[in-house]
C-alpha cells in the first residue's frame, strides 16, 4: 500500500477544518472500498483522516415520524435494526443483497454512498479511464462493457454506481445530511450522485471539507408492497447486473402511489418519477408495470455487451412491481426468483 | 509495501515517511502493544508483528475471506482494515477459540465433518462462522450458506463447511 499520514479527528468541527485545509487528506470510516483502492494504487490520500470516533452512530427517530441514521452506523446495525426490520423493511433488504457480512460489519452509511464504481478499467491503472485520470479517455466504451451502464452515461464514462443500499434510499426519497466549512446544508437523495457527463471524476455533490453526517427517512418507508429484487452472475456476494427496488401503496387492487429505483444500470441510482406516475391510479396489473419499465427505459441505449441489460431491466421491474404488489418480496436467501 | 511514498506518487514532494504510531491491542485476551506505521492492516499486524499466521492473507481485497478474524466479537475482514484504526479492540484469531487445550467446537466439527482439503481457508471460514453463530441470524442451511458468502473455498468444500456448522448450531 501507499505510505501516508493518519490522523484521529476528535470532533466533526475537526474533521471537517483538517479536510477542507488539506485536498490530499480522505476521511476513512469502514475502509472497505477505500483501503482496497490504495492498495491498488487508484486513490492516493496523503493522509487519512480517522472519524471513526465521532458521535455520529446512532439510529434515533425524528420528530416527523422518520428516522435519522447516523452516518458511522454499520450496514449490519442498520438492516438488522427492529426500526428497520418493521418500518424500512426493502432498505434492509438491499443491504443484506451487498457485500459479504464481514464487509457489512464494517461498512458505513456513510461510506456506503461514498463507494467509487467497481468499472475494471477504474481499477486498472494502466489503461485509459476519466474517472482515475481525468482527459485519458475512457476504455470502457468500446471494451469489455458488460457490467456497464445503459442509462445516463456520457461519452466520458459508462461506469455505475455499485451501492445497493442507496438504490433502496433513492425509491425511499431519502436525505442525506453533510456540515463542511460553511456550516450544514441537506441534499435530497437523488440528487447527491451525479451523473458522469464531461466531469466524471466527481461521483457526487459534495464540497471540499464537507462530511457526511446523517442519512434521514421520510415517514413512509412502503413496508406492505416492497421488494428489492438484484439479478446477478452468482447467487450471492456479487455486484448488480441489474437491481430494483420498489415500493407500492396499494388500495385493493389499485395501486395509490408507486417508487421504484434500479441499480447496476446508470453511474447513481435511477429513479424516474414519470415512469412511477404512469402507476398512480392504476390497477397493478403486468401490462401497467410493462407501460412504466418502458418508460423508464425509454432513452436506454447499450454499448454492445451490456445489450442484454436493456430487456433484462425491463423484465426485472415488471418482476419486481409483480412482487411488491403481491406482499411477496423476494428473499435474501432464497436464490429462486419467484 | 516495499513501495516509498515518492514512488508511489511521482508528484509528491519529498517527505520522511510518518513516525511510527503506538497500538494498543488486545490478541485473544493478552494486551499488546506495537510500534506501527500507518498502513500497517490489522492483518499484516497479527502475521508479522505477533507472529499469529493462522489469520490468512488470500486476496488481500476483502473478496475471499481468509483473513476473518473476531473484533469485539464481530466477523470483519482483517485485511481491509488498518491496526491502528483497531486500537484498543479486542481481537480474536483462529489461535484463541481454544480454551484449555480444548478445541472450540466449531473446530471439532470441521474435523468431524472433513470440511476442509488444503486448509487455506479453514481459519477464516472457522472464525467467519463463529460470528455467524453470536450474531444469531442464520436459522437454515440456505440462511448459512447466504450468511457465509464472505468465505471462498476453492477446493470446494462447502457441503461439508455448511454440515459442520449446522451440527454446532443445532447443540448450541
Amino acid at each position: 500500500m501507499i505510505n501516508f499520514e493518519y490522523a484521529r479527528a476528535a470532533d466533526i468541527a475537526e474533521a471537517v477544518r483538517w479536510a477542507a485545509s488539506d485536498p490530499q487528506a480522505k476521511f476513512i470510516a469502514g475502509g472497505t472500498n477505500l483501503l482496497d483502492l490504495m492498495k491498488e494504487n487508484v486513490e492516493r490520500p496523503a493522509r487519512l483522516i480517522d472519524i471513526t470516533h465521532l458521535p455520529l452512530n446512532t439510529v434515533e427517530e425524528t420528530t416527523n415520524g422518520g428516522l435519522k441514521i447516523g452516518a458511522l452506523v454499520p450496514n449490519t446495525d442498520l438492516a438488522y435494526h427492529p426500526l428497520v426490520e418493521r418500518r424500512y423493511p426493502m432498505l434492509a433488504l438491499a443491504i443484506l443483497s451487498g457485500a459479504s457480512q464481514q464487509l457489512r460489519n464494517m461498512a458505513s452509511t456513510g461510506g456506503n454512498l461514498m463507494q467509487r464504481t467497481r468499472c475494471v478499467y477504474f481499477y486498472d491503472t494502466v489503461t485509459p479511464c476519466n474517472k482515475r485520470e481525468p482527459g485519458s479517455g475512457c476504455s470502457a466504451i468500446d471494451g469489455i462493457n458488460k457490467q456497464h451502464a445503459i442509462l445516463g452515461a456520457s461519452e466520458a464514462c459508462i461506469a455505475t454506481h455499485p451501492s445497493d443500499m442507496c438504490v433502496a434510499l433513492a425509491a425511499l426519497g431519502a436525505t442525506v445530511h453533510v456540515r463542511g466549512p460553511s456550516g450544514e446544508r441537506s441534499i435530497a437523495f437523488t440528487d447527491f450522485h451525479r451523473l458522469p457527463g464531461k466531469a466524471p471524476e466527481r461521483d457526487n455533490n459534495l464540497q471540499q471539507g464537507e462530511i457526511i453526517t446523517a442519512v434521514e427517512l421520510p415517514a413512509k418507508g412502503f413496508a406492505g408492497h416492497y421488494t428489492y429484487l438484484k439479478l446477478r452472475e452468482r447467487l450471492s456476494y456479487a455486484f448488480a447486473l441489474v437491481a430494483v427496488a420498489a415500493a407500492l401503496e396499494m388500495e385493493g387492487e389499485t395501486i395509490t402511489e408507486a417508487r421504484f429505483a434500479l441499480g447496476g444500470v446508470a453511474h447513481k441510482p435511477w429513479r424516474d418519477p414519470s415512469a412511477e406516475a404512469l402507476l398512480h391510479g392504476r390497477a397493478a396489473t403486468e401490462a401497467n408495470f410493462e407501460k412504466a419499465a418502458d418508460m423508464l427505459l425509454r432513452d436506454a441505449k447499450g454499448c454492445g455487451h451490456n445489450d442484454f441489460k436493456i430487456p433484462l431491466a425491463r423484465r426485472a421491474i415488471v418482476r419486481a412491481l409483480t412482487q411488491a404488489a403481491r406482499g411477496t418480496p423476494q428473499p435474501v436467501a432464497d436464490k429462486k426468483i419467484r | 509495501m516495499a513501495r516509498t511514498a515518492s514512488a508511489a506518487r511521482p508528484n509528491a514532494k519529498q517527505t520522511a515517511p510518518p513516525e511510527k504510531l503506538n497500538v494498543r491491542l488486545i490478541v485473544n485476551g493478552k494486551q499488546r502493544e506495537l510500534q506501527l506505521r500507518p498502513w500497517t492492516t490489522l492483518l499484516d499486524a497479527l502475521r508479522d508483528h505477533l507472529d499469529l499466521t493462522g489469520t490468512k492473507k488470500g486476496c488481500d481485497h476483502g473478496q475471499c475471506g481468509a483473513c476473518t478474524v473476531l473484533v469485539e466479537g464481530r466477523r470483519i475482514n482483517s485485511c481491509m482494515t488498518l491496526a491502528v484504526m483497531q486500537e484498543g479492540r479486542e481481537v480474536t484469531t483462529i489461535e484463541g477459540l481454544a480454551r484449555d487445550g480444548k478445541l472450540h467446537p466449531l473446530q471439532e466439527a470441521f474435523i468431524e465433518h472433513d470440511a476442509f482439503q488444503c486448509g487455506y481457508c479453514t481459519p477464516g471460514q472457522i472464525c467467519s462462522a463463529a460470528g455467524l453463530i453470536t450474531e444469531g441470524k442464520a436459522k437454515t442451511a440456505d440462511e448459512v450458506r447466504e450468511l457465509m458468502s464472505g468465505n471462498i473455498c476453492r477446493c470446494g468444500a462447502y457441503p461439508n463447511i455448511v454440515a459442520a456448522i449446522l451440527q454446532v448450531m443445532s447443540r448450541a
